[in-house]
Order: structure tokens, then C-alpha cells, then sequence
């Protein structure tokens, strides 16, 4: 039977292909690749700082690594994973639809996005930028002599291919649903990634212009950012953190939709508090652009702004704890089974939690003060990013791997992968809230020796997280040849995508499904 | 081994305590909720586990009570939060109105302190127990940072404008301060210790060694930059007069009023015409480029002695 995989063959049916599925699978292999180039560097962040003084290299290499670490993390993994793959690959086919409302747009934005990664990795292997991801200037627009402007401009371009991608689900979760298929049917998956596109549409351009901004300083001598040309430094800020907070939630929205459909899916059971869950998305989406001003407590501004920006950031964690909630109460009187991608989820849900409460360390006026600019806050947002977007990712990988594959991956592996990055996870980053606490600043290539107990526990517990990321990928990769056939439905789970064959065909239905059940109808199923 | 693996760093100023009992206010929360959802997940995973390959677990509706609670009570913790922690950054924006000020220049890649009495120092920072201290600083060329662990207080350094950090150390001893905003290659070396000493030995390593006060080198500059033909000790003069100037409230030429703290003195020297005085022609040259950053805080703290 023809499939979307093999319905036809050659490289040039993939990279003129307009079928959202094979072009989830681009992506796929692009965001991997960013992936494995981000952790690198970060592997040789770790090993300088196995050691307190700087050893390994010398501290602008050290400051490279870190910076390139962080933009290939953020804007070419961590934005683009979730939605760009997953979100591709299901959100036609958990409404039933055929494909993405704009076909050729969706093949576009792959190949936008390639531009500017292919842009910001020549900035990499021609030498590098040492501004940190978060380019404050005047540092990045008149200080620094590295490769600013081409890594900035990778960013510039990347972040159109968001944009459409945004705009492609918004209007196709609009206007391409089965018959049937009303608002409050839908996968809450589908409504995190309508909130987080909201997002992309909104936020994106207004980094694409302070990159713009940031290149015109630099190139031309305009006097936007550095004081001694009449600029404003902190205006840079400002605007960089209107979108890069708001960004936080591109990433972190995205996997929340896929620990719900996991959770759900392990549990056998509808997740507790649908609309609340879904309407937290967009509650997060909204007041997540209000609260750029929590990054810059210390940055001299006035003490009221810091205080309403202080409420806010409190105000949308509240969104945030009412997920949380319901996807326990959701455990209840479940039908819970332990297959890996539930474990990713109870990981997603416990490193969250953790992530989020000292996320309201740092909403706190008083705490933040001494606890910003130091380990603290690499600890915090790993645990967000990585404990949050990674965990989910990979559950979701785990998930739905059998229905874009057609094949089963190693359970028993799959276990042992998800342990090994779960400790290795917390051995890294733990000991990093202690370390920012005591006042270890971040970005240091070298550090005073009594920080160092801390930090060679983190290193060691980076290189347990860097085994633990090859035993997926291994067993991924092996699977395609070797797995088990996994057959349409191999979790019992409910929605479209699992009532049509693994893989689907192209046009991902035989017939357009008609939709009579809400999300996650297991009490149906008994009946049937 | 446990003296080589510190888990709390030492306070020693004033607001550490109120940080510090914030801060293990909220810890103890933290763990709280962690090991509440935690221990739900691993009971409920437990309980609930599926005995059966077709079981299916039992929908749970009409949680509006269950929901409520669950967004009202958090709400409510976090706002009691929200105002514990604004009004320790309060006390921690707000100096006391006596304090030693005490100047610093952050550029890449060192501090460089000046105090009233003419003392100068790099990387370090000598100040004495259980008085106010009011760091008022600026950047030469990026961002920097000023962050006294001990102290639990951090401050952007930032270059065209002054601002401030204070603190009240409360434990004699030697602390470090660090570089906390990333400002290029030697970031993690613009680091140095704090030294907190008893007032007498402070005051006796004020006297050691110096030339002459900031001030008295702030009234050479005015005078060598010729700032004493316009600005007389009278009203006669084609400038305004500095005496009683500081702290006073000025009226500018747009109708505007503004108190004329240490950053009005420093955007009048070196943009002059940004706000002009009322009654006055726009003749004073800008300064920009022509005096340094240390220059322009001499001659703020000689403008600040010049009293009637
Ligand atoms: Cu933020
Ligand atoms: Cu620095």
C-alpha cells in the first residue's frame, strides 16, 4: 500500500514535496541537526568549567561557545521543534484535514529557515560571535569584533520562516477542520499551538526589526543603542525582550499540548479540565507579552514599572500552576500505563513545576535582585526550556514515532534513554540553583575555587544527559529498519491521527472523517 | 569536605537577612508544591495503574469547584508574594537619606572607585561597617554590573547615566564583587573584594597616602577647562550659578522643573542644551568626549561642596 513515505522516490520528491508530513520530517532532521551543533558547544561549556580557572580555552572561545550554544539552542531547536515538527505533522491530520492550508507557504518556510540557519552557522565556522544570545548592546553593536551581523541576520531570516509557519496553522485550524470538528473538539494540542502561532505572528516581527536596528548601528554608525552616539542601551532591551519572553512560551506552550494529548492518551481518559486547560494557552499567550520587564529589574528602571512588571510575570504563572493541576487530577482513577512517552510526561510535569516555582523566585522583586545575571537563572530556564520543551518533545517523538514511521521503538532502550536524561538532567542543573544562590555569575570562563565542588557536579551529571540523548537517537534511527510494525493504533488511543493507517497516505485519510465525539472519548470506547 | 561545598552564602549587610527570608520562605513553598505534585503523580501512577490491556480509565467531570480552588488559591499566594518582595526591593532602591557616596567607573574590564577624601582604587572597594554606603556609578563603554553577593544587592552599570546601589555592611570582613552583566572578553575577570573595616581603620586608610580630596581635584578641572569664567560665585555670571545648586529644584528654560541630582549635573556638562536653565542663552560648549567619566565625577563632587 502507498504511503506518504514511499509514494515516491528521490531527493527530489522531498525537497519539492508539499505534503506537511514529509515536510515535518525536513524540519525533523534540520532541528536535530541544530540540535547535536547547540549541545556540542555546550558540551565544551561544561568541560571549561570542570576547572575553575580558564584553561581549556582561552575566555573569547569560552565566550563563543556559550553565545553559539544558546542561538542555535533557542532560535533553531527549541522555537522550530515542536511546532515546526510535530505540529506540522499532526495538526492536519488531528483535524482532518488534508494538508496545511498553505502548501507551498509550508515548504517555503523550511526552506527560509535553512537560509538562516546556513547564515548563522557561517557565522559559526568563520569565527564566531561572543555577544551572548541575548545581543545587549552597546556590546553587540559597537563593541564586539566577531561575526554579529551575519549570525543576527540568521536570526533576522529564521524568524519569517516562524512567522509563516504561524500564520499557516492559525489559518488552518480556522478554516480546514473536519465536519464535526467544532472549537471545543479539538485536541488541546491543537489549541497550544493556536496560542503559541499567535505568538509567532505577533511577536517575531518585532525582533526582526531590533535586529535590523542592532545591524544599522553597526554597519552604518546610527546612534540607536550606544550612548556615546546619542543611543539608549536599555531601549535594546526592551525591545529584544518584548519578544524573547513571549518566545519563552513559543517554546514551552507547544510541549504543554503534548503532554496533554500524553497524558491523556497513558491515562485513558479525557484530560481534567478541558476548557480550562485550553483557555490557560491562550491566557499564557496573552499576558506572556506584558512581562518583558521582569528581565530587567536591575537594569535601572523605575521602581513602579519593576513592580507592575513584577505582578504581571506572578499573574501569568497562575495560567501556568491550573495546567499543572489538571494534568494530575487527570492521573485520577486513569488507567495509567508506564510506555516511555508517559514517563517524559511525568518528567515534563515534575521539571516543569520545579521550573516554574523558581521562575517565581525570580518574579519576586526582592529575590530577584541578587539571583539574576547568575546560575540561578541558567538553572531556572533550562529547567523550563530543557525540562519542559526537550521532555515534551521527546515524548511526543515517542508517541507519534510509530504512527510517522509505521514502526516501534525498543521500549525496553526507550526506558533506559528516559532515566539516563532525567538524572543526568537533574545532576546537571540542580546543583546550578545552589551555585546561583551562593553568587556565581553566568558567562564566566573562570570562577573563584569554591564553586567548584557544584560545578563538577554539574559537568559530570552533562556528560550522563550527553549519553542519554544518544540512546534515542540510536534506537530511533535503528527502528526504521529493524522496529516492530506498529499497525494503525498500537497505543489504544483515541483521535483522527490514530484512525488512519501508519504511516498515512498522503492525502492522510481515505475519506474526510466526520467527527461525533469530543477529544478524548475514551468512556466511549467501553460502549463500542 | 563540607567547607568545600557551601550550599548558603554569608550575609553581611543590612537587607541579606530580609533577602535570605524571603528567599527560604519561598524554598520551603517550592518544596511544598514539588514534593505535593510529585507525590500525587507517583500515588496516583501507582493506584491507578492499568491492570488490564483494555481498561480504561473512568472520566472525571464538573470540576468547577476543584478548578476555582486550584487558580484562586495560587493567585492569592503569589500576590502575598508579590508584595513581600516588592517592599524588600524597595528598601533596597530607597538609600537612607546619610549616606557615604562613593564613585565608581566600570569599563572593560575593571572597576575603578573613587571616594570623596581623594582615595582611589581598582578592584577593590574599602568601606566601613554599619554605615550607608550609596555607590553612584557609570560604565565608560558597555553594560557592566556591580554585584556584592554578601551584600545580596546587584546593579546595572550602565554607560551615559548614572545609577546607584547601597548597602549597609553589617560584618567586618573581605567579600567578593563581581562583573554580573556580560560585557565581552574578560567579563569573568573584572571581579575584586570588598573590604568592610571598622570606621576608625577605615578613616585612617582614607587619610593614608593621598594628594588631595575629589573635590579639590574636581575645582582644578573647573578650572583648567575654564567652567569658572561663566559660572561665577555670584549671580553675575554668564552661567548659572553652582553654589547651592545640588539638591535644589531647577527651573528650565521649557518651564520644565527638575532637581539637579548627580545625573543632571552630568547630562549639563556634557549636553548642556538638553535642559537648559530658564534665563539663560544656550552658549555652554558640550563637554562630550573631552572629559572622561572620572573627570565629570570630580567635578559633580566639587559642584556638590560648593555651598553659601
Ligand atoms: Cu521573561
Ligand atoms: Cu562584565
Amino acid at each position: 500500500m502507498k504511503d506518504y513515505l514511499n509514494a515516491t522516490y528521490g531527493l527530489k520528491s522531498w525537497l519539492l514535496t508539499r505534503d506537511h508530513k514529509r515536510i515535518a520530517l525536513l524540519y525533523l532532521a534540520s532541528v536535530t541537526l541544530f540540535f547535536f551543533v547547540g549541545g556540542a558547544f555546550a558540551v565544551m561549556v561544561r568541560l571549561e568549567l570542570a576547572t575553575p580557572p580558564a584553561d581549556l580555552m582561552q575566555p573569547e572561545t569560552y565566550n563563543k561557545m556559550f553565545t553559539m550554544h544558546g542561538v542555535a539552542m533557542v532560535f533553531f531547536f527549541l522555537i522550530p521543534a515542536i511546532p515546526a515538527v510535530l505540529g506540522n505533522w499532526l495538526i492536519p491530520v488531528m483535524i482532518g484535514a488534508r494538508d496545511l492550508a498553505f502548501p507551498k507557504l509550508n515548504l517555503a518556510s523550511w526552506y527560509i529557515f535553512m537560509l538562516g540557519g546556513l547564515f548563522t552557522l557561517w557565522a559559526m565556522v568563520t569565527g564566531g560571535v561572543d555577544t551572548g544570545w541575548t545581543f545587549y548592546t552597546p556590546y553587540s553593536s559597537a563593541f564586539s569584533n566577531t561575526h554579529v551581523v551575519t549570525a543576527a541576520l540568521g536570526i533576522f531570516i529564521a524568524g519569517f520562516a516562524s512567522i509563516l509557519t504561524g500564520l499557516n496553522f492559525i489559518v488552518t485550524i480556522h478554516r480546514m477542520r473536519a465536519p464535526g470538528m467544532t472549537w471545543f473538539r479539538l485536541p488541546l494540542f491543537v489549541w497550544s499551538h493556536y496560542a503559541t502561532s499567535l505568538i509567532m505572528v505577533l511577536g517575531t516581527p518585532v525582533i526582526a526589526i531590533t535586529i535590523l536596528l542592532v545591524a544599522a548601528e553597526r554597519a552604518f554608525g546610527l546612534g540607536l543603542f550606544d550612548p556615546a552616539r546619542g543611543g539608549d542601551p536599555v531601549l535594546f532591551q526592551h525591545l529584544f525582550w518584548f519578544y524573547s519572553h513571549p518566545a519563552v512560551y513559543i517554546m514551552v506552550l507547544p510541549a504543554m499540548g503534548v503532554v496533554s494529548e500524553l497524558v491523556a492518551a497513558f491515562s485513558r481518559k479525557p484530560v481534567f479540565g478541558y476548557a480550562f486547560v485550553a483557555f490557560a494557552s491562550l491566557a499564557i499567550a496573552v499576558i506572556g507579552f506584558l512581562v518583558w520587564g521582569h528581565h530587567m529589574f536591575v537594569s535601572s528602571q523605575s521602581v513602579y514599572a519593576a513592580m507592575i512588571f513584577s505582578v504581571l510575570s506572578f499573574l501569568v504563572a497562575v495560567p501556568s500552576a491550573v495546567k499543572v493541576f489538571n494534568w494530575t487530577a487527570t492521573l485520577y482513577r486513569g488507567s495509567i500505563s508506564y510506555d516511555t512517552p508517559m514517563l517524559y510526561a511525568f518528567g515534563f510535569i515534575g521539571l516543569f513545576t520545579i521550573g516554574g516555582l523558581t521562575g517565581l523566585f525570580l518574579a519576586t522583586l526582592g529575590i530577584d535582585v541578587h539571583v539574576t545575571d547568575t546560575y540561578f537563572i541558567v538553572a531556572h530556564f533550562h529547567y523550563i526550556m530543557f525540562g519542559g520543551t526537550i521532555m515534551g518533545y521527546l515524548g511526543g517523538l515517542h508517541y507519534w514515532w510509530p504512527k510517522m514511521t509505521g514502526r516501534l521503538y525498543p521500549e525496553g532502550w526507550a526506558k533506559l534513554g528516559a532515566l539516563t536524561i532525567f538524572l543526568g538532567f537533574n545532576l546537571t542543573f540542580f546543583p546550578q540553583f545552589v551555585l546561583g544562590y551562593l553568587g556565581m555569575p553566568r558567562r564566566y570562563a573562570a570562577y573563584p575555587e569554591e564553586f567548584q565542588v557544584l560545578n563538577v557536579m554539574s559537568s559530570a551529571g552533562a556528560t550522563i544527559l550527553g549519553a542519554g540523548y544518544l540512546i534515542p537517537m540510536i534506537y530511533f534511527i535503528w527502528s526504521l529498519r529493524y522496529g516492530r510494525i506498529a499497525g494503525p493504533n498500537p497505543w489504544g488511543a483515541v483521535g483522527l491521527e490514530w484512525t488512519t493507517p501508519s504511516p498515512p497516505p498522503t492525502d492522510n485519510f481515505e475519506k474526510t472523517p466526520i467527527v461525533t465525539q469530543p477529544a478524548y472519548a475514551y468512556h466511549l470506547l467501553e460502549r463500542a | 569536605m563540607l567547607s568545600e561545598l557551601p550550599l548558603f552564602p554569608v550575609g553581611a549587610s543590612t537587607i541579606a537577612p530580609q533577602v535570605d527570608a524571603l528567599y527560604l520562605f519561598m524554598v520551603g513553598l517550592a518544596l511544598f508544591f514539588s514534593v505535593l505534585i510529585a507525590g500525587l503523580i507517583v500515588y496516583f501512577a501507582i493506584r491507578y495503574r492499568r491492570r488490564a490491556p483494555d481498561e480504561i480509565g473512568v472520566a472525571a467531570t464538573g470540576g468547577l469547584i476543584l478548578e476555582t480552588a486550584w487558580s484562586v488559591i495560587p493567585l492569592v499566594i503569589v500576590l502575598f508574594i508579590f508584595v513581600w518582595g516588592a517592599a524588600v526591593f524597595f528598601a533596597m532602591a530607597r538609600p537612607p537619606a546619610d549616606t557615604l557616596t562613593i564613585y565608581v567607573v566600570g569599563k572593560q574590564w575593571m572597576w575603578k572607585f573613587q571616594h570623596a577624601a581623594g582615595q582611589q582604587e581598582i578592584n577593590e572597594l574599602h568601606v566601613p561597617v554599619g554605615r550607608p554606603v550609596k555607590i553612584l556609578m557609570t560604565s565608560q563603554d558597555v553594560i557592566h554590573d556591580l554585584f556584592v553577593p554578601a551584600f545580596r544587592v546587584k546593579a546595572d552599570v550602565l554607560p551615559g547615566r548614572y545609577t546607584t546601589l547601597w548597602f549597609e555592611a553589617t560584618r567586618t570582613g573581605q567579600y567578593r564583587l563581581f562583573c554580573a552583566e556580560y560585557c565581552g572578553t574578560k567579563h569573568s575577570g573584572m571581579t575584586g573584594w570588598v573590604y568592610v573595616m571598622e570606621p576608625h581603620e577605615y578613616q585612617a586608610w582614607l587619610a593614608g597616602g593621598v594628594t588631595g580630596s575629589l573635590a579639590s581635584s574636581g575645582e582644578k578641572l573647573f578650572q583648567d577647562l575654564a567652567c569658572n569664567t561663566c559660572h561665577l560665585p555670584d549671580t553675575q555670571g554668564r552661567g548659572p550659578m553652582l553654589h547651592n545648586l545640588f539638591g535644589s529644584t531647577v527651573l528650565l528654560a521649557t518651564g520644565e522643573k527638575v532637581v539637579a541630582d548627580e545625573s543632571y549635573l552630568r547630562e549639563s556638562i556634557l549636553t548642556p542644551r538638553a535642559r537648559l536653565t530658564a534665563g539663560f542663552e544656550p552658549l555652554m560648549p558640550t563637554f562630550q568626549g573631552l572629559v572622561s567619566e572620572e573627570d565629570v565625577l570630580q567635578l559633580v563632587e566639587y559642584i556638590k561642596t560648593l555651598k553659601k
